[in-house]
């Protein structure tokens, strides 16, 4: 279900402290997510796509790859359909009865611009971390440790709860239910979902007496040793540095 | 303590919420250290709850657990009884927390305040002990059923318990990893408590037995079981 077809590599990236590319990954979009003119997330866009090479994604996992972009501006697209024609601005076109003004262009090449460069980032600079380790990581800069939790358990119980829901929906298969547009399908549907949260639940309770059992006492010891080298700091220079260029470039409006 | 038990159960008593009668019913045992104890029973018989009240995860309604001869009412009384005493789960997927082995094995070893590279040993100990060298890294969702098996395990005995509750162990485990269970068993030190429908690895691994007859604990004799293991060759089915 969570495969993660880039987490393996050799890359510096790949090899590189996640603490180093979570920061620097949360700063840039950040500064990205605010950027008021096309300028600086163009530039971002970039460095994103100059990343992903560098981590060697588009070689190694190029289907998977466009398949992610492809889903996040599938959303996008839905943009496209409406922001042009609803914000108010001078006309651009006319399209049958509806208007599309500068103003609206503007910002849906924004939104794209901004939303395909934090994605670029998030791939080269997350995804080529394992999720064990994004969340040690996460531990370490002092996330809050239930978030923490969240994430992680998040990513071991995922797979569990889908494999009930699967076994599930075969044993409703197996006694002849095929999915139709009607009254008898919602309400199969409702009950094999309702049982999939009600496993869930009994899973959650459980956990947490396994959790007790082993004399877990609120707080989260971890294994990893993280070491932050040259590597890393030259990343992280660079990575600020980027920052600091984008920052201008938005507050001089470019 | 010289010769107090390990762990003891006095007059337990054990009612569900809403339940007409109560599960356990005034349930006295002793298990002393090294002791192997079988349990048997049919289902909702109690012989699960009997091993939550036991790890004080099911408050007892009545009567009291005790460890190493001091009872145990509160959570860190608890907490100090489960430093010593491992349990584990009958399905395995409801005991693995993380997404990796090692991460896992050594959640125990963590929590009773091991440093990372002592508890990382620990851990590794531990999955050689049941046999699992060279898993460390793999992810846990990825492994099979009696993998994920001997890695709870290791996840427990990394905790190095004096005594072991085991709740149906060999439940859908393959011969194979039910063999190299007996095995591991055969080679610990602790008490180990089992409860299983399993006759053969019951009396295998087992010198006691006991049954659950109307909430009360009842001590069946060992040459009756041996008799009844060997009158039916296939223990899987009903009798």
């Amino acid at each position: 279900m969570i495969d993660e077809p880039f987490a393996s590599g050799s890359s510096f990236l790949h090899r590189a402290d996640p603490r180093a590319k979570l920061t620097a990954a949360a700063a840039l979009s950040c500064i990205l997510a605010v950027s008021p003119s096309p300028a600086a997330p163009a530039l971002a866009l970039l460095a994103g796509l100059v990343c992903l090479a560098w981590a060697g994604l588009p070689k190694h996992s190029g289907r998977a790859l466009w398949r992610r972009l492809l889903a996040v501006n599938g959303f996008v697209a839905f943009l496209w359909v409406f922001l042009p024609f609803s914000t108010p601005g001078e006309t651009a076109a006319i399209l049958g009865p509806f208007t599309a003004t500068r103003q609206g262009l503007a910002l849906a090449v924004l939104v794209t611009l901004k939303t395909n460069a934090i994605m670029c980032l998030f791939l080269a600079l997350i995804a080529t971390s394992d999720a064990a380790s994004l969340g040690q990581a996460m531990h370490r800069l002092r996330v809050a440790p239930k978030l923490v939790f969240l994430f992680l358990f998040t990513y071991r119980f995922i797979h569990v709860i889908g494999d009930e829901q699967r076994r599930l929906f075969i044993a409703a298969k197996l006694r002849g239910f095929t999915p139709r547009t009607s009254l008898h399908t919602y309400k199969t549907l409702a009950s094999l979902l309702a049982m999939v949260l009600v496993g869930a639940m009994r899973r959650a309770d459980m956990t947490r007496q396994a959790m007790l059992l082993r004399c877990f006492h609120g707080s989260f010891g971890t294994l990893r040793s993280f070491r932050l080298g040259r590597g890393e700091y030259a990343f992280l220079t660079a990575a600020a540095f980027f920052a600091i260029c984008l920052s201008a470039l938005e507050v001089l409006h470019v | 303590m010289s010769d107090a038990p390990l762990l003891a159960l006095r007059h337990i008593r054990y009612a569900y919420p809403l339940a007409q009668r109560p599960v356990l019913d005034g349930v006295d045992f002793a298990l002393a250290p090294g002791e192997r104890v079988g349990l048997f029973g049919p289902n909702g018989c109690g012989k699960t709850t009997l091993l939550s009240v036991m790890m004080g995860l099911l408050p007892a309604t009545g009567g009291e657990v005790l460890f190493q001869g001091r009872p145990a009412h509160t959570e860190a009384e608890f907490f100090a009884l489960r430093r010593g005493v491992g349990f584990l789960l009958q399905h395995a997927d409801d005991q693995i927390l993380f997404p990796t082995v090692l991460d896992d094995v050594a959640f125990g070893p963590l929590n009773l305040g091991l440093k990372p590279a002592e508890a990382a040993c620990e851990a590794r100990e531990a999955l050689a002990f049941v046999g699992l060298q060279g898993f460390e890294d793999r992810l846990t969702h990825r492994l099979s059923g009696g993998e994920k098996k001997l890695v709870t395990l290791a996840g427990v005995l990394a905790m190095h318990p004096k005594a072991l509750l085991l709740d149906e162990p060999t439940a859908s485990l393959d011969p194979d990893t039910r063999h190299r269970l007996v095995h591991i068993l055969e080679h610990l030190d602790a008490a180990v408590l089992t409860v299983s429908h399993d006759w053969d690895f019951l009396n295998l691994v087992s010198n006691d037995f006991y049954t659950i007859e109307g909430g009360k604990l009842v001590r069946e004799a060992a040459a009756e079981l041996h008799w009844h293991a060997h009158a039916h060759p296939h223990p899987e089915q009903p009798h």
